[in-house]
C-alpha cells in the first residue's frame, strides 16, 4: 500500500506584487479558480500521483479582529503565497518531480516572493519553506490515484457489460461474478483494463501506524487510569474555558455580498470543490493549549480510526488539513470536500457540529459555544457567516478525480476488491453485484 | 410566546387554496409607484383566519426586491432580507450551476425572470369559478396606471395530478404553528413535524434560532409591525412573512411516456412500473416502500389508504425504492442521527460513526432542515399517458407545472433541495444520474453523460436505464418575499415619506 502525503510551500509575497502574482496564476485555469491540467508552469496533469493541488493567496480579511475585539495589537503579518497538495509516496520523490517537471513554472511564480532569488536552488528553498499540518486527514489511506482511475474504468466496464447483457445481470449473483472475472481477465488481456497491484507498503508507514494505534490505546488507557489526578485540573481548565466563552466576542456579521459574488464565481464547476479559510487564534495559552490538543487529537484519529472513507461521520472530504502559521498565532484550513459549500456546511454542521466547534471555537469571532462542543455551529447562520468571511478565494485549483465523489470512490474500490476475490458466499456475491451501478 | 396572529399571515402560507381550482398569476412591473402604492394599501389581501364558509376566492402578493425598491422602501430595510432573495434566482451564474440552470434552463431563455425581464412582484389570483371575471373587480383604478404586466401564468385544474399523470403534492412538512413542540435535538426517527420558523419569518427555527430578516428602528411609520420576538425594541418587517419561490416548470408529457415505452418494450404494464421507480410512487400515488404500519411522527393518514407512513430506513440499497427515485430525492426522510440508536452509548457511536455505517447508511441526515411547502399548479391541456404515446399535433401549447414553495430560508430549503438532492448526480452515493424527471442531463466534470437511471435489485446488479432525455425544462422563475398583512401595509405605505 502507497501512503499518502502532503506539502505546503508558504512564502510572503513581495509587497506591491500581489496584483501580479495573481494574474499570473490566472493563466494557469480554464475557468475561474479551476486548473489547466496542462497548464504551462505547473502542469498538474503529469502528475500521475498527484490528488488535489491549489495556489492561495493567503490574505486574510479579519487580521484586525483581534486589536478590535480584544486590544491585542500585533505587527501585520506578511500576506503570503501557498502552494499545497496531496500525493502519493514519498515526500522527497514528490519534491523532486515538481523540480523535474515544473522547475521553470514555479521559479516564475516563486519570483513574486521574498526571499527567493533565480540563483537559488529551487528544490532546497522549497523544502525550506515547507509548513507540515498540525492535522492531516485523508480520505482513503493507501488509495492512489492510479488505482481511482483504474478502478472506475474497471466500473464502467463492468457495467457497460451488464447494460449490454441483460441476460447476463439477470443472472444468480455467484454466476455474474464469475462472468465478470472472465470478462475482466480477457479485457486486461486484450489491455484495454489494468488493475495495477498493491504496491507493498514501505516499513516506516507500517512501524508508524503501529505506533499511532498504541498510543491512541494508551491514551485511553491511562486517561481513565489518571483520571482520579487529572480531574482537579481538568475540571480547573473547562471551568476556565467555561468564563472565556462567556466573555469571548463574535464576529459574524452577514457576508459582504461583493466578497460572496468573489467567493461563488470560484465554486461549482464540478462534483467537488476547495475550501480554504484562515484565522487568528483568541489570546491567551488556555486557547492555544485546547486548539494544540484537539489538533493533535483529531490528527492521531486520523492516521487510526478514520482512515477509511470518513472523518467521524462526513463521508464527503477528500483531504483537509489545518496548518499553524506564524508562531502559532495563526491557523489555515484546506479542504477538498464533494457538493456545493452551502451543503458542505450543513453537512458539517448537522454531523460533526461538536467536531467544528471544538477546533473554531478557539479562533477569534467564532459563535459562542458551550463547554467547547455544544451551541457554537447550531447558531446556523452566523456560523455560515463566520466560515464565508475567513475564507480565502483559491485562485488555482487543480482535482486529479474530476466527476468522482469520495463515496464513489470508495464504491468503486469495493467493486474491485469483490472482482479479485476468486470465491465468494452467495451473501457476498449478492452485495458485491449491488454495487455496480 | 407569542400566538400566531393569523389574520396578519397571507393566507398560501397556511393553505392551498385547493377548493379554488381557477387560479392565474400576473407578473408584473411597477410603472407608477405612487399608484401602485394606492393599489396595494387597499388590496382585499386573503389571510390565513380560518373563515367558514372558506372564501370563494384569494388574492396574495408578493415582491422581488426590485419591486420593494420600486415602492421606495429604504435600502436599509431591503438590506436585511437574505442574500440569496436579494440576488434573485437568476442573478448569478453560481446560482444558476448550482439549480441547474444551464443548457436548456439557462435564464437567458426564460419566458420570465431572466435577465432583462424580471418582475418586481407578483399577484396571485384563485377563485372557485369565474376567475377572471372576479379579477376585473380587484384590478380596477388605479391598476392600469401602476403596473404593466410582463407575464401572466394560466392555471388548469388536473385535478390534483401532475402533467405526466402522477397524483402530485401527496406529502407535505406539518408546521408547529400552535408553537407546541420545543426544538429538537440529534433526532433519532424521522419526524414529519417542522417548528414554525421553517415556514414564517420571526418565530424560531429548527436549530431554534430566528431567521435573519429586516428589522427596523421603531420609527413613527413602522409603528405599524410588530416588535420583534427575540429583539424586542426593533420593528419585525419579517415577521409573519416567507419568501416565495416560483418556477415555471415545462414538461414534456409526450417525450416522457415515450421514453418509457421504448425501454419497457411491448409490455404496458413494465412502463408504468418504470414511470413509478421514476417518481416513486405509482400514477395513484401508492409509494414504492409499502407502508409497514410503523407510525411516522406529524404524519396521518386518510383510513385504508396508507401514502406516507413510511421512511427509507428499511430499504438503504435501493431494492425497494430506487436511490434516485424523484420524491427519494425531495424528501430522504431521515432524522439527523442514522441507525436508530437507542441509549447513550448507540447515540455516542451513531455521532463518531463508530463502528461504521453500512454501505448505503448515512449519505444523507437531518431532512427536517430541508424542507419546503409546495403551492405548485398545472398550466396547459391534460394529456392521459395513453394519449401521450401518439405524435404530437403540429402545433401543441406547452404543458406542465408552475412549481411554488414557501419558507423562511430560501438557501437552506429550496436550494439545498434543488442542488444537493434533485439536482446532484451524485445523491445517496449514485454515480452519474440525475432527478428522473428534473435533471437537466447536463455534464458535470469529467462525467459526461448524467441520463442514467438505475433500478436496484435484491441480490442483483442493478438494471439501468440509459439515454434518458431531458423531459423538464424551465422557462422562468423568481424569489419573492411574501409579506404579512402589517408589512403589506407598511410597504404601502414607507414610499410616501420623502426620504
Amino acid at each position: 500500500m502507497t501512503p499518502q502525503s502532503s506539502f505546503m510551500i508558504v512564502a510572503p509575497i513581495r509587497p506591491n506584487r500581489i496584483g501580479a502574482l495573481r494574474e499570473l496564476l490566472a493563466t494557469m485555469n480554464l475557468k475561474p479558480g479551476v486548473a489547466n491540467p496542462d497548464n504551462g508552469l505547473v502542469p498538474f496533469g503529469r502528475f500521475e500521483n498527484l490528488h488535489f493541488a491549489r495556489f492561495v493567496v493567503l490574505d486574510d480579511q479579519t487580521t484586525g479582529d483581534i486589536e478590535t475585539l480584544y486590544g491585542v495589537h500585533r505587527p501585520t503579518p506578511p500576506i503570503y503565497l501557498a502552494f499545497l497538495g496531496d500525493f502519493d509516496g514519498s515526500y522527497d520523490s514528490f519534491l523532486d518531480s515538481l523540480v523535474e517537471r515544473a522547475a521553470s513554472g514555479l521559479r516564475r511564480i516563486f519570483a513574486f516572493c521574498e526571499g527567493f532569488s533565480q540563483g537559488d536552488d529551487l528544490r532546497r528553498w522549497m523544502a525550506a519553506q515547507e509548513r507540515r499540518p498540525a492535522t492531516y486527514y485523508c480520505n482513503w489511506v493507501g488509495r492512489t490515484v492510479l488505482q481511482t482511475r483504474e478502478e472506475e474504468q474497471l466500473r464502467r466496464a463492468l457495467r457497460g457489460y451488464l447494460d449490454r447483457s441483460p441476460a447476463v445481470a439477470d443472472r444468480e449473483a455467484l454466476t455474474v461474478h464469475e462472468t465478470l472475472r472472465g470478462f475482466v481477465q480477457k479485457e486486461e488481456a486484450a489491455g484495454n483494463l489494468s488493475l495495477t497491484p498493491t504496491a507493498a507498503t514501505p516499513f516506516a508507514f507500517t512501524a508508524r501506524h503501529l505506533f499511532d494505534w498504541v498510543l491512541l490505546v494508551l491514551l485511553v488507557v491511562a486517561g481513565v487510569v489518571t483520571l482520579p489526578l487529572t480531574l482537579i485540573p481538568l475540571l480547573l481548565l473547562a471551568w476556565k474555558v467555561r468564563s472565556l466563552e462567556k466573555s469571548d466576542p463574535e464576529m459574524a456579521p452577514p457576508t459582504d455580498p461583493q466578497w460572496a459574488a468573489q467567493l461563488y464565481a470560484l465554486e461549482d464547476y464540478g462534483i467537488s470543490n476547495q475550501f480554504s479559510a484562515m484565522g487568528t487564534l483568541k489570546p491567551g495559552w488556555v486557547r492555544a493549549f485546547v486548539m494544540a490538543s484537539v489538533l493533535w487529537i483529531i490528527d492521531l484519529t486520523a492516521r487510526t480510526i478514520y482512515t477509511r472513507g470518513r472523518l467521524a461521520r462526513v463521508d464527503t472530504i477528500h483531504f483537509a488539513r489545518w496548518v499553524y502559521l506564524d508562531n502559532r498565532t495563526r491557523v489555515y484550513f484546506a479542504s477538498n470536500y464533494d457538493g456545493s459549500l452551502e451543503s458542505y456546511m450543513d453537512d458539517f454542521i448537522n454531523k460533526v457540529g461538536f467536531g467544528l466547534n471544538v477546533v473554531f471555537c478557539n479562533g477569534v469571532g467564532y459563535p459562542r459555544t458551550e463547554w467547547l462542543l455544544l451551541k457554537g455551529s447550531s447558531d446556523e447562520q452566523k456560523f455560515k457567516y463566520f466560515l464565508r468571511r475567513h475564507e480565502l478565494p483559491t485562485e488555482v485549483w487543480y482535482d486529479a478525480h474530476a466527476g468522482l465523489t469520495a463515496i464513489n470512490l470508495q464504491r468503486n474500490a469495493l467493486i474491485r476488491h469483490g472482482l479479485e476475490k476468486t470465491s465468494l458466499t452467495e451473501r457476498q456475491a449478492r452485495e458485491w453485484v449491488e454495487l455496480i451501478r | 410566546m407569542n400566538p400566531v396572529d393569523y389574520g396578519d399571515v397571507q393566507g398560501l402560507a397556511a393553505y392551498a387554496f385547493g377548493k379554488l381550482v381557477e387560479a392565474s398569476y400576473l407578473l408584473l412591473r411597477i410603472r407608477d409607484s405612487a399608484a401602485a402604492r394606492a393599489w396595494i394599501a387597499a388590496a382585499p389581501v386573503t389571510t390565513a383566519e380560518p373563515r367558514d364558509p372558506p372564501p370563494d376566492t384569494a388574492l396574495q402578493i408578493a415582491f422581488t426586491p426590485a419591486g420593494l425598491r420600486a415602492l421606495g422602501l429604504p435600502e436599509t430595510a431591503i438590506s436585511g432580507f437574505s442574500a440569496e432573495f436579494l440576488d434573485g434566482m437568476a442573478g448569478s451564474a453560481n446560482r444558476s450551476r448550482r439549480l441547474g440552470d444551464i443548457g436548456a434552463n439557462d435564464p437567458a431563455n426564460w419566458l420570465w425572470g431572466g435577465p432583462g425581464i424580471a418582475a418586481d412582484l407578483i399577484v396571485m389570483f384563485f377563485a372557485m369559478r369565474n376567475l377572471d371575471q372576479w379579477r376585473q373587480t380587484v384590478q380596477t383604478t388605479p391598476w392600469d396606471d401602476a403596473f404593466e404586466t410582463i407575464s401572466t401564468l394560466t392555471t388548469s385544474n388536473m385535478g390534483g395530478v401532475e402533467p405526466f399523470g402522477f397524483i402530485d403534492g401527496i406529502n407535505q412538512p406539518v408546521f408547529d404553528w400552535k408553537r407546541e413542540q420545543a426544538a429538537p435535538q440529534n433526532t433519532v426517527s424521522f419526524d414529519n413535524r417542522v417548528a414554525l420558523g421553517e415556514l414564517l419569518l420571526g418565530y424560531p427555527n429548527e436549530y431554534d434560532k430566528y431567521t435573519d430578516r429586516p428589522l427596523l428602528d421603531p420609527t413613527a411609520e413602522a409603528a405599524g409591525l410588530l416588535p420583534a420576538e427575540d429583539q424586542p425594541a426593533r420593528r419585525d418587517l419579517g415577521l409573519n412573512g416567507a419568501y416565495l419561490v416560483v418556477r415555471q416548470l415545462e414538461q414534456d408529457v409526450r417525450g416522457f411516456w415515450q421514453y418509457l415505452a421504448a425501454a419497457a418494450g411491448e409490455d404496458s404494464q413494465e412502463r408504468y412500473r418504470l414511470g413509478a421507480a421514476f417518481v416513486g410512487r405509482t400514477l395513484d400515488g401508492a409509494p414504492l416502500i409499502p407502508p409497514t404500519g410503523e407510525t411516522v411522527a406529524g404524519i396521518t393518514e386518510k383510513p385504508g389508504q396508507p401514502r406516507n407512513s413510511f421512511t427509507y430506513d428499511s430499504d438503504l440499497r435501493g431494492a425497494k425504492c430506487p436511490l434516485g427515485a424523484h420524491i427519494r430525492r425531495a424528501n430522504p426522510r431521515n432524522a439527523d442521527l442514522f441507525g436508530n440508536p437507542s441509549g447513550f452509548i448507540a447515540r455516542l457511536g451513531s455521532q463518531l460513526a463508530i463502528p461504521r455505517p453500512q454501505v448505503g447508511e448515512d449519505l444523507i441526515a437531518s431532512t427536517r432542515f430541508h424542507r419546503i411547502l409546495r403551492r405548485g399548479r398545472e398550466y396547459g391541456e391534460k394529456l392521459s399517458p395513453e394519449d401521450a404515446l401518439e405524435p404530437a399535433p403540429s402545433s401543441e401549447a406547452p404543458r406542465g407545472i408552475h412549481f411554488a414553495c414557501i419558507g423562511a430560508n430560501i438557501s437552506r430549503q429550496f436550494e439545498f433541495v434543488q442542488n444537493a438532492w434533485l439536482m446532484s448526480t451524485k445523491f445517496n452515493g449514485l454515480t452519474e444520474e440525475s432527478d428522473p424527471l428534473l435533471g437537466n442531463r447536463a455534464a458535470v466534470g469529467d462525467c459526461p453523460v448524467t441520463g442514467f437511471f438505475s433500478i436496484p435489485r435484491d441480490g442483483k446488479a442493478a438494471r439501468r436505464l440509459t439515454g434518458i432525455p431531458q423531459f423538464i425544462t424551465v422557462r422562468g422563475g423568481g424569489y419573492f418575499f411574501l409579506p404579512s398583512l402589517r408589512a403589506l401595509r407598511y410597504i404601502a405605505r414607507a414610499g410616501q415619506t420623502p426620504a
